[in-house]
């Protein structure tokens, strides 16, 4: 193992793939630190947020699912609204697949697991060609070291967090972090639509058990988008209403 | 405070709920392309999913709408929104909606 460990940092593929991720390390550094103080804030002790950075691995999701861990929800609902916040990475793996595709599907799926959004975007723009080349692992493998740093910053947050008296209320903290991801994603006017229908029906569906209103309001939100498609698409033809 | 056997579990589902999504079109044998349809509605799904966990976490409080301006959570969230129109991104709005959420919650009580 550590004679090929060795041969992977000589490689200047998998130099060149830490160097181009490390200026991402502040930024990634603080959001660990704000999703570290969120868990503990949120209630979870700490062996649990440490089991919960070290496993899950998935800042947004983690982030998501703290509200539904403190309700109390069945664990389907927990689990089926991580998975639909973690779909991006659904269509990213498709992407990923066109790289890795030469790697036994062991080590394809073992490294996929450590490739999160940036790793991706990061990857895209020194591999523009989108087509699979030599380097092109141990470029990805450089890039998946800020694994290393997000872990810290977040064990870091785990330890100040419970420092930090609860009635402060940091939990809040991460709510506002996902604000500014969710706005991220507003890229159009579908987007807005579907998030304007999603927070209606969330706060609407509210006291439905089982913390269901979750799963009601990505069900509305994707119809809504469906609908303006279909809309505007009746609206592209040359006799169709505006 | 959440803790014990069922949260571990829990947990524990989520990181299998990373690693199949990061593995999804990864773990075939073969490969196979996403349909477009489907790759259309799974566009919105993320947001929609962090829109309606969001909402409620500001918008409500014991299950009701929250009625009152004297919520720190209300002028907090308009801070991060008025700092991410100016300057997009996660950090600097942030920092903004918990420069006015403390001092409004520590000091005022709100």
């Amino acid at each position: 193992m550590s004679p090929s460990l060795r041969a992977l940092g000589d490689d200047p593929q998998f130099r060149r793939g830490v160097a181009d991720i490390a200026p991402f390390a502040p930024g990634i550094a603080a959001w660990g630190i704000v999703t570290g103080v969120a868990m503990v804030q949120s209630g979870l002790d700490i062996r649990l947020a440490l089991l919960m950075s070290l496993t899950v691995f998935a800042g947004t999701a983690q982030l998501a699912s703290l509200p539904i861990l403190a309700a109390g929800a069945p664990l389907w609902v927990l689990w089926a609204t991580a998975f639909c916040v973690n779909l991006r990475f659904v269509i990213f793996s498709a992407q990923w697949r066109i790289y890795l595709e030469h790697l036994p599907r062991g080590r394809r799926v073992v490294l996929g697991y450590f490739l999160a959004d940036l790793n991706l975007l990061v990857f895209q723009k020194a591999w523009p060609s989108g087509v699979a080349e030599p380097g092109q692992v141990a470029y990805a493998i450089g890039g998946a070291t800020i694994w290393a740093v997000w872990q810290l910053a977040s064990i870091a947050g785990i330890c100040a967090a419970s420092l930090v008296p609860v009635h402060w209320g940091l939990g809040f903290a991460g709510t506002l972090s996902m604000l500014g991801l969710a706005y991220g994603l507003l890229v159009d006017r579908k987007a807005q639509l579907a998030a304007v229908v999603a927070a209606a029906a969330a706060i609407a569906a509210f006291a439905l058990p089982l913390k269901l209103n979750i799963l009601v309001a990505i069900a509305a939100a994707v119809v809504a988008g469906e609908l303006m498609d279909r809309a505007q698409r009746a609206g592209r033809r040359p006799q169709g209403a505006a | 405070m959440t803790s014990g056997f069922d949260a571990a579990l829990a947990i524990l589902g989520l990181a299998a709920v990373t690693a199949v999504a990061r593995g999804f079109f990864l773990f075939p044998r073969r490969a196979w392309t996403v349909p477009s349809w489907l790759q259309r509605s799974l566009q919105l799904a993320p947001l929609a999913a962090l829109v309606a966990v969001l909402a409620p976490e500001i918008f409500m409080a014991n299950g009701h709408l929250v009625t009152t301006w004297r919520d720190a959570r209300l002028p907090a969230a308009l801070g991060a929104t008025l700092w991410y129109a100016w300057r997009p991104g996660v950090l600097g709005p942030l920092i903004v909606g918990l420069c006015v959420y403390l001092p409004l919650r520590l000091l005022f009580g709100w």
